[in-house]
């Protein structure tokens, strides 16, 4: 190992100093540390929330908080997880400290955008913070209309505008990607030469580019109508309630895979890596992404089937639901599939895909139960749920996130985290997860509602099981916080490939130089090809 | 703390029985696929384990055969999930004609209910055993969805339109109602009781409470006060339509268009007269949005569905079923034609 060479090299890290230097500084890879520390701080902030919701549920009256505070912290966390955390999370941090460097490029495309991305991200960020420290806001993530319209008394509007506004920070953020995507490949860099995480985020950006106007225009007329009384959705105005909900979930299912498509990238690359072998069916995998990211615009109504939409739609949706599920299930067998004959390893990034395949596939089948029509009208805004998308969101998305910030941070730090407790916390989060959320499955089909401040006692024993696991869950959060931190000024220093890996980003030094390298590299084989790498080193 | 913990929800009524079928199904496939995902990467993770640094493991390249079988396999196995679920979905959204009806309005934060013998309740619902109970929900104020968890039933119930649901209970009980979709502070207080009572039972309950004066009785008062009876006259020509057996038949308007005279029609040509129009008369009627509520709305529709038939006009659509006009199970005309309720 060469680490003698890295302490002395200029990095992208140490080429510049000061507070300015980082505020103005268009180098993607510092723009996607400007994106992880605010997210970071979203993350804990809507943990903070949930801590507070499992506290009161503990008990079946609603003794700890009062019922309005109570609405206005699970609707603070819905907003603050999916618009400010979720939602940004690995394409704005790992993607944009990635993209460019797996294509061989030295920066995206537009890097004065990429940074107003994040300054815009931050706007809307610190909106939604300041409607939250003025009072709040109670209407549940969803703003279901005429309550949220005409009815809610909470901080609507401004709140509906920090999501209307950070809603460009996604959308330039896409863009930015699909040109840097197309025109920017090194030489040799073919589209199925390319590394798995690169089709997901090309996929994910083109629902941002293409889903995102449509949340924001319907904000906007949430506002319209709350702020001038233009009768859009309230009946009472002359509206359409049901109108909302089409428009509001338009967005907001093809947001899902937004969060969780990135998260299937990531997966890829680990498993890929940690078992030294080709991702077992390359193109059905990449080609999946995009199937998913066609199928999301065509199932929203899957979310309105007792909302009195009629019996016909709601059959189509159904239809279309299961559709959408063949390409994730695709991933999941082919995944499996990459670890057979491999050469596994139990590294850290790898726990956490194991986590992820193993609690993606339950959240995926409990989407299956949902896409069907009898069935989903039980459960239907029940703990069942409120459950099934953690399983997506947090089992999914958010194991493939610190998988992936644990695989990258050697190159992002310069630094290597204690593998011993990353392991620890790997293990406590999963363990935490789902004892956290399993039970809600249960207390969801036996009529659990979800949004409840108060509930029949005949519940409690599940929502027991369900707080106790979120408190392993926070402590699991909690270990990575400290010996990340702890990593930047005391881990050990970190080679410039420690996982022996065969993309372009591990093929320069840790951490990588301004320009992310120093001759543009040729590409000459196809991604994940450890065999000939193998065989290239030996002779 | 109820230390017991209850798996298993009970069936109070046919279609629970029929879902829990379909969820039988659904457990089914889904412990088989995960058993199975959880058993391979268990056991590769071991078998494949990396016993030295210096491995080289052999490239297996993704097989055609394999990839169209995991594809066609799930595939096949969703779309029986798909044509299960849209079978039970469908005996969930039509009620038989039998049914009997009964009105639910929702508001922050209470379910109001009605009977059609006059009969009125909040947050509780007493029900007859074995009888098909048809819900007609309207809500005052914002969306609510009205949940029966032992009967497997749930639909939204939103301002300025009807929606319906029914339920065919099965066993007699008291039975969790729950509002399922968020609707302000006290959400969580919007939960009542169901009980299902034999139906000797139910018939003295009915006869019970002070005064109950039946739903049309009441809107024929409400008819008379309101002076909607000075032009929609029944004895002769009047300036506005006669409505002597006009409700479930077509109406035709001035455009030409003919429309079904059902609950929301009724409901839009009192609160908005003006958006549909009798071919044949003049835009005269005021609205009356703001003087009635939405209890009101639903008492002068039974009066109007009372309303027998003239002689010249026959084979009307409602009230066909010999009983006498405020008889409990009428047939009444869905208030949302739900696609596919041909079956009359």
């Amino acid at each position: 190992m060469i680490t003698a060479t890295v302490e002395t090299r200029e990095n992208y890290l140490t080429h510049e100093y000061g507070v300015k230097s980082w505020l103005l500084t268009q180098d993607h890879k510092r723009i996607a540390l400007l994106y992880l520390g605010a997210i970071s701080f979203f993350f804990f902030l809507g943990g903070i929330f949930a801590t507070v919701i499992r506290l009161e549920l503990l008990t079946p009256p609603g003794d700890l908080v009062s019922a309005q505070t109570y609405n206005k912290l699970f609707s603070l966390h819905g907003i603050i997880m999916v618009f400010l955390f979720l939602v940004p999370s690995i394409p704005a941090t790992l993607g944009n400290f990635l993209v460019p460097m797996m294509i061989g490029a030295k920066d995206l495309a537009f890097p004065k955008l990429n940074l107003l991305s994040w300054y815009i991200l931050m706007v809307g960020g610190l909106l939604v913070l300041y409607a939250m420290l003025v009072g709040g806001v109670d209407t549940g993530w969803t703003f279901y209309v005429p309550f949220s319209t005409s009815y809610a008394n909470t901080y609507v509007i401004m709140t509906g505008m920090g999501i209307f506004i950070a809603g460009f920070s996604s959308i330039l953020t896409g863009l930015n990607f699909i040109v840097t995507i197309h025109r920017m490949r090194a030489p040799g860099l073919t589209w199925f030469r390319l590394p798995l995480f690169i089709w997901s985020m090309y996929a994910t950006s083109i629902i941002q580019v293409l889903g995102t106007p449509v949340i924001a225009v319907t904000m906007l007329l949430v506002v319209l109508e709350r702020g001038f009384h233009l009768g859009i959705f309230d009946p009472a105005l002359g509206g359409d309630p049901v109108l909302f909900q089409h428009l509001f979930w338009f967005y907001s299912h093809p947001a899902v895979y937004i969060m969780v498509l990135p998260g299937m990238g990531v997966i890829s690359e680990i498993v890929s890596v940690y078992s030294r072998k080709k991702v077992f069916g390359y193109r059905a995998v990449a080609f999946s992404s995009v199937a998913i990211a066609i199928l999301s615009f065509l199932v929203w109504g899957h979310h309105m089937f007792v909302s009195s939409q009629s019996v016909y739609a709601s059959m189509v949706f159904s239809f279309l639901s299961f559709l959408v599920a063949v390409p994730s299930a695709i991933k999941v067998f082919n995944w499996t599939a990459t670890l057979y004959k491999g050469s596994i390893s139990y590294d850290t990034p790898m726990l956490y895909a194991f986590g992820f395949i193993g609690l993606f596939t339950i959240g995926g089948l409990t989407g299956t139960f949902l896409a069907t029509l009898g069935f989903d009208v039980h459960v239907t805004d029940t703990y069942f749920i409120v459950a099934h998308f953690h399983y997506i969101m947090v089992g999914g998305t958010m194991m493939a996130y610190l998988g992936g910030l644990h695989y990258w941070w050697p190159k992002m730090t310069g630094r290597m985290y204690p593998e011993l407790w990353a392991r620890l916390s790997a293990l406590v989060i999963f363990l935490g997860f789902n004892l956290t959320f399993f039970p809600q499955f249960i207390m969801g089909y036996l009529g659990m509602p979800r949004r409840y401040h108060a509930y029949p006692e005949e519940f409690q024993v599940y929502h027991v099981l369900s707080t106790a696991g979120a408190s392993v869950l926070a402590v699991g959060y909690l270990i990575p916080l400290v010996y990340l931190i702890w990593s930047l000024r005391y881990g050990k220093l970190a080679p410039d490939n420690p996982w022996n890996a065969s993309g372009l980003e591990w093929q320069t030094t840790s951490p990588p130089p301004p320009e992310n390298f120093d001759i543009t590299p040729v590409v000459n084989h196809e991604a994940y090809d450890y065999s000939t790498l193998e065989e290239m080193k030996v002779g | 703390m109820n230390p017991s913990l209850k798996l298993v929800l009970e069936q109070a009524s046919a279609t629970a029985v029929h879902l829990d079928y379909l969820t039988l199904y659904l457990l089914v496939v889904a412990a088989i696929f995960s058993t199975l995902i959880f058993a391979l990467i268990f056991f590769f993770a071991v078998k494949y384990r990396r016993r030295s640094n210096h491995e080289r493991p052999v490239e297996v390249h993704g097989a055609l055969t394999l990839e169209i079988i995991w594809t066609v396999v799930p595939f096949i196995l969703m779309m029986v999930m798909f044509v299960w679920g849209v079978n039970v979905f469908f005996e969930m959204s039509r009620p038989p004609d039998d049914a009997m009806n009964v009105y639910v309005v929702g508001k922050q934060w209470m379910w109001k209910t009605q009977h059609l013998e006059g009969q009125r309740e909040i947050n509780e619902l007493h029900v007859p055993l074995g009888r098909p109970i048809k819900l007609t929900m309207t809500s005052e104020d914002v969306i609510h969805s009205f949940f029966m968890p032992a009967f497997r039933v749930k639909f939204d119930v939103l301002p300025g339109r009807y929606t319906t649901a029914w339920f065919n209970p099965t066993k007699t009980g008291k039975y969790h109602l729950f509002c399922a979709e968020y609707c302000g502070t006290l959400h969580s207080g919007m939960i009542g009781w169901i009980y299902v009572m034999e139906p000797a039972e139910y018939e003295t309950w009915l006869a019970g409470g002070s005064g109950s004066e039946s739903l049309a009785s009441r809107g024929e008062k409400l008819f008379q006060y309101l002076a909607c009876a000075n032009c929609h006259r029944t004895d002769q020509p009047g300036r506005c339509p006669n409505l002597q057996g006009m409700f479930g038949t077509g109406v035709q308007l001035t455009t030409g268009e003919t429309v079904k005279a059902d609950e929301s029609y009724i409901r839009e040509s009192i609160l908005n007269p003006s958006a549909k129009i009798v071919a044949g008369y003049q835009n005269i009627m005021p609205s009356f949005q703001g003087q009635v509520t939405e209890e009101d709305l639903l008492q002068l529709m039974e009066y109007i569905k009372s309303l027998g038939k003239p002689a010249a006009a026959g084979g009307t659509a409602a009230g066909n079923a010999t009983a006498p006009p405020v008889r409990v199970g009428r047939g009444a005309a869905p208030a949302r034609p739900a696609p596919g309720q041909k079956n009359r």
